[in-house]
């Protein structure tokens, strides 16, 4: 080491220079390259923190409005009275924080996919070289008359956890023994598939220990539903009698709602009228990637199913619900996958380094009761046709097992939430 | 600590050297590694969502950072094949090659 010259010194710096120069990441003068993710959810949470875990030198700066992340997962859980509270499904930013990422606490208005800048509520305007959207839903009003956001602070549809989660529990903890829950899931597709059944059985389970003259209707926009058999098997084992189900050919598609008089109106003409009111509308991508054009006509945004990266805008990248990825369902923990996935695509081409090729995973575990959980997985990869799951594996939990297995897999479940909200905000 | 006088002293060759690998490790970490992110970080990194960051679980899934690699890609191979009871590994086993488990194992076993 003695025997290095200042030359040697300096023409080792020049190489880190051309190296960071040829890859185009980061040189002396030009500065890190800079990584702009829009959405703190499970996608870009997932994201920011495996840019930087891939390479802490790039630039990362994330913008969630939320100070703290409510989590869809497990709010079913606050709803059935698994979980006390709210604050047990909140996560916040500080870890992100630590490790380097700019936090900003802002929403985005405007998009400039050309000359790469996103505006701020705040007044702000940020360069970015690569911009990361991951804005989860917003809710088709239209598709139903009579509905509208004002209408769910009255009919809550609670599927953005925070506010919703809580006017429904609060409904549900005020209504008589007795009464008429009803659920009525959207269409395909939509977040979170087996959520509007696990909703159900864990509202069951409430009024069960609570309010066991209760009965739940569920009005459904589809003729047959995620893990149905064995939704079916347990709520047959465990609420006997009290959750009924209503396919759509046989009356269950809405397409009123009357929220004066607390009633919904079929396709066939016939109302049904609810002690409680859980409308769960049709789906689109959220607004900011209507504002930025990133959506085609099926309201979700198309996207190369290797990279994420915008099949409309280059140097964007769409994951999470809102993207179109193929057969993965729109679920946290796909959007945690697809996160690492675009992270890995977004410093591969940062380093002009190869990306390895794509792998893909979901598990969606659901709770039936604290004791009894299901679940449904899959591996998935990509050919020219793009996401697919991989023939042989995934598929549901089995129909015929004991108590035990089914105790294990609710056990599963709550450990799966434990590792993926650390996995994304930890 | 440092000053200019020290920089162009005897002792300069030494801190430069150490001031520019720093430089490296800390500002380059993946230009340094020319090959890039590798394969078995991609199909690791997506048991993760279960098994916790790096195969660490907060909870009551068992991590599998730091064991060796036959275990865990016996444990893989064992699931895949029935031998090894599940409730939901056979079902993800099954969506991996022999040499995927081989990739998955070896990162795991360097987890710390």
């Amino acid at each position: 080491m003695n025997q290095f010259s200042r030359r040697q010194f300096i023409r080792l710096l020049g190489a880190a220079g051309v190296a960071g120069a040829g890859s185009n990441l980061i040189s002396c003068t030009k500065g890190a390259p800079r990584v702009v993710i829009v959405g703190g959810g499970f996608g870009g949470a997932t994201c920011a923190k495996y840019i930087k875990k891939f390479n802490s030198g790039i630039d990362v700066t994330l913008i969630e409005p939320a100070k703290r992340f409510v989590t869809c997962p497990f709010s079913n859980a606050v709803l059935g009275g698994l979980l006390p509270g709210m604050s047990d499904i909140s996560h916040g930013y500080e870890a992100q924080a630590a490790r380097g990422v700019r936090v900003m606490h802002d929403m985005v208005t405007e998009v400039d996919a050309v000359k790469h800048k996103v505006k701020l509520q705040g007044g702000q305007t940020l360069d970015y070289d690569k911009l990361i959207v991951s804005p989860g839903i917003d809710f088709r009003w239209d598709a139903v008359v009579g509905h509208s956001a004002e209408v769910a602070e009255q009919i809550p549809h609670a599927w953005q956890a925070g506010t919703q989660t809580e006017i429904l529990k609060k409904q549900l903890h005020d209504m008589d023994d007795g009464g008429v829950v009803i659920i009525a899931p959207p269409g395909n597709p939509f977040r979170c598939p087996p959520g509007p059944y696990e909703r159900a059985s864990l509202i069951a389970h409430y009024l069960k220990n609570n309010k066991p003259k209760s009965k739940i209707l569920i009005l459904d926009s589809k003729d047959k539903f995620s893990k149905q058999p064995l939704f079916m098997q347990g709520w047959e084992a465990l609420y006997p009698g009290m959750i009924e189900w209503v396919s759509a050919e046989k009356g269950g598609r809405i397409e009123r709602v009357d929220a004066a008089e607390g009633t919904l109106h079929n396709d066939q003409g016939q109302s049904f009228k609810g002690d409680v009111i859980n409308l769960i509308p049709h789906q689109k991508a959220a607004p900011l990637a209507f504002a930025a054009g990133l959506t085609d006509d099926s309201g979700w945004c198309p996207v190369d199913q290797r990279t994420f990266e915008s099949k409309i805008h280059k140097d964007v990248y769409v994951l999470g619900d809102a993207c179109i990825a193929g057969k993965m369902p729109k679920s946290g923990f796909a959007a945690n996958s697809q996160g690492k996935v675009t992270a890995a695509a977004v410093v591969s081409a940062l380093g002009k380094t190869p990306m390895p090729e794509p792998s893909y995973v979901n598990t969606c575990y659901s709770l039936i009761s604290p004791d009894y959980g299901i679940s449904v997985a899959a591996v998935y990869r990509l050919n020219e046709k793009g996401i697919y799951a991989v023939e042989g594996s995934g598929g549901v939990s089995p129909k015929d097992v004991d108590a035990d297995f089914r105790a294990r897999e609710a056990d599963y479940a709550r450990g799966w939430y434990s590792s993926i909200t650390h996995d994304a905000f930890a | 600590m440092y000053n200019n006088h020290y920089i162009f002293s005897d002792h300069a060759p030494r801190f430069a050297v150490i001031v520019a690998i720093f430089t490296a490790l800390i500002v380059f970490p993946a230009v340094i590694k020319a090959e890039g992110i590798s394969q078995g970080a991609m199909l690791a990194n997506s048991c993760a969502g279960c098994h916790g960051t790096d195969g660490k679980s907060p909870g009551s899934i068992p991590s599998i950072a730091g064991k060796t690699p036959q275990f865990i890609q016996e444990a893989l191979m064992g699931f895949r094949d029935g031998s090894r009871p599940s409730t939901v590994m056979g079902r993800h086993a099954n969506g991996y090659s022999d040499e995927e488990i081989k990739l998955i194992a070896d990162f795991f076993s360097t987890s710390k």
